[in-house]
């Protein structure tokens, strides 16, 4: 299996959570590695948690509702649910049908391909971002300065096809469209915000799927099949019954991600306020604006998806460990 | 049998679903990706080597190494005794402890970012302690055996990278150990035990060198996650050329710089730094697989 991602998820759901005492360590030996582990877990991890409801919390109850009555911060809000909803779906079909390919097949390359679904994870967040500039920014492949040089091969074939159809009033604006600055729509915009969300959120629910659907086999599916289930009833009928909890899990952990990143969608938003703002990029104008508040109250909304994702874990594991 | 090529099978949709990951997967990674080494290979050599090796990104891949080095080292060390405890101590909220170690997977790095800046601050929880302008520091100074002691600052230094990078890596050891501590055999402590080895002597001798392969697939997996992070160290870090620029925050830097200044290969001077980033994320992935491989092989012997 691949490195990363195995430790971010797979581990939890094997891991057997019952304690074993059968060889007692003494007890202040016990008691001294229990409190250094507490006392690192409580500086390292709990401290952050609880200084974000701190500070949002600083100057009252009042200033805290404030910060969510600026329409800015509404479509932060806006952007972020939208993003996610194209992004997650996006991921799960992917994810879906990778586990289903490299799970129900043999084929050469496999731990290949599965390195290259895994890759997301060891690239770093802004790189992830520069590689959509690199793309459709003004000087890229697909910019908009670039895409009449681009299209310049294929141009006049089209424009006769077009004109076949008695289409021509298009060429104009489309033209237009294509090569002013800004006008195509992908960076500094939701397209752009939409790709870094999913590429760094990509290898999620595929790295769930992949070991539990190996850990399954393939008889109850080749049974359905003998028994005369087309690919579709099979899969809805027999291998998404038994996935539903890995997918759950993959699903909160993506979603969480989606949600949440910074690095990657701050360097293709452009950070327009009240326009290419997402959750995480407007906690950060608002704290270089030193509106401290603010910028906490929006993160207390993020602290508090982080916990709802800590707590669905916990659940799927417990269901796991039950059956 | 060329790569990719597949052995029969009654199972349908092979066609269909293969086909959908590889197209998904170059379009929104392997193409994108590939972006970075062609921009880059548009350069000679010599502008290479300045963009990515002049002295301000040699500081950077200083501070961003070294910082990351340590805050995995910190991981390895608390990580192995946190994943012990968690697996083998019972004691009360052992499960809300343990559900809480991935709260650096959960909580999106500009919140925590900001949270630990205001944390390590002068005026925060623990910078109050700490910092040289603090409330205790700035009235007081510890003299210990001649040595005047005036407080360390964290948040705005190199040691608040440190700490960012410390928060987000926990969870790769912690995560990484808990399932080789499960399987450990009790039969080789138990052995010890009645050989006349005490506890400490077992545990030092028996369960820890089974730990090892483990412990450096974590510290690998942390140190790689801090050399690429960027959200909840940009708050913390200040960001100071030469001293505390991480190297994401100078590719988006090159970046701006590149668009604006209309340059022969534009956005080039910052995909040189991403290839050198990239290059040594790969490396690493390498390093790790490498050390997984080991690891299992030293479980099943």
């Amino acid at each position: 299996m691949s490195p990363v991602a195995t430790t971010i998820t797979t581990p939890a759901l094997a891991v057997d959570n019952r304690p074993r005492s059968h060889i007692h360590d003494p007890a202040w030996l016990r008691w001294t590695l229990i409190s250094l582990a507490l006392l690192f877990l409580l500086s390292f991890l709990l401290l952050p948690l609880a200084a974000v409801f701190a500070e949002a919390l600083r100057n009252g109850i009042k200033a805290y509702f404030a910060a969510f009555e600026d329409s800015d911060a509404l479509a932060a809000i806006r952007l972020t649910l939208i993003t996610t909803a194209i992004s997650v779906p996006a991921n799960v079909v992917f994810g879906v049908a990778a586990a289903w390919a490299i799970t129900k097949f043999d084929f050469r390359g496999k731990s290949f391909l599965i390195t290259l679904i895994d890759l997301p994870f060891a690239v770093s967040p802004v790189i992830a971002g520069l590689i959509f500039v690199l793309v459709f920014g003004r000087h890229g492949w697909f910019g908009p300065g670039n895409m009449e040089h681009l299209f310049a091969p294929i141009a006049p074939g089209f424009k006769e096809f077009v004109s076949g159809y008695g289409l021509d009033w298009l060429l104009g604006p489309l033209a237009e469209w294509m090569n002013e600055p800004g006008m195509l729509p992908v960076l500094f915009a939701t397209p752009g915000i939409v790709l870094a969300t999913i590429f760094v959120s990509f290898p999620f629910v595929a790295r769930e799927l992949i070991p539990l659907m190996q850990a399954q086999g393939r008889d109850e599916e080749l049974t359905a099949i003998t028994l005369g289930a087309n690919g579709w009833q099979t899969f809805w009928r027999v291998t998404l019954p038994n996935i539903k909890w890995g997918l759950f899990y993959g699903v909160i952990l993506c979603n969480a991600r989606a949600m949440g990143e910074f690095g990657a969608v701050s360097v293709v938003s452009g950070k327009i306020r009240g326009e290419t703002n997402t959750l995480p990029l407007h906690v950060e104008i608002l704290y270089n604006e030193y509106n401290s508040v603010g910028a906490f109250a929006i993160a207390t909304l993020l602290a508090m998806l982080a916990i709802v994702t800590l707590i669905a874990k916990s659940f799927t594991e417990w269901k796991f460990a039950k059956k | 049998m060329s790569l990719f090529s597949k052995q029969r099978s009654v199972i349908p949709g092979f066609g269909l679903s293969f086909g959908f990951t590889m197209f998904y997967l170059s379009l929104i990674v392997l193409i994108p990706l590939s972006a970075v080494f062609i921009r880059t290979s548009g350069l000679s050599w010599g502008e290479f080597w300045n963009a990515a090796f002049n002295a301000r990104e040699l500081a950077s891949y200083k501070v961003t190494f070294l910082s990351s080095f340590a805050a995995a080292g910190v991981n390895g060390i608390f990580g192995t005794i946190l994943a012990w405890v968690l697996v083998r101590y019972p004691f009360p909220g052992r499960r809300v402890i343990d559900a809480l170690v991935d709260l650096p997977f959960a909580l999106p790095t500009a919140v925590a970012g900001i949270s630990l800046t205001a944390i390590y601050s002068k005026n925060g929880w623990i910078g109050k302690w700490l910092d040289p302008e603090g409330v205790f520091f700035s009235v007081n100074q510890i003299n210990l055996f001649g040595l005047k002691f005036e407080g360390i600052k964290v948040a705005y230094s190199a040691l608040g990278i440190f700490v960012a990078m410390t928060f987000i890596g926990l969870p790769f050891v912690v995560r990484t150990l808990q399932p080789v501590i499960e399987e450990l055999e009790p039969e080789l402590e138990e052995a010890a035990s009645t050989l006349g080895a005490s506890r400490l002597q077992a545990l030092y001798k028996v369960i820890l060198p089974q730990l090892v392969p483990a412990v450096l697939t974590g510290f690998a997996l942390a140190f790689a996650r801090a050399l690429g992070e960027y959200g909840s160290i940009v708050f913390i870090s200040g960001n100071q050329p030469n001293k505390t620029e991480i190297t994401p925050f100078r590719i988006i830097t090159k970046l701006e710089e590149s668009n604006a200044a209309g340059a022969a290969v534009p956005y080039a001077t910052a995909t040189a730094v991403a290839v050198v980033m990239l290059v040594a994320s790969f490396v690493l992935l390498f390093l790790i697989n490498l050390l997984q491989k080991w690891s299992r092989r030293h479980q099943e012997a």
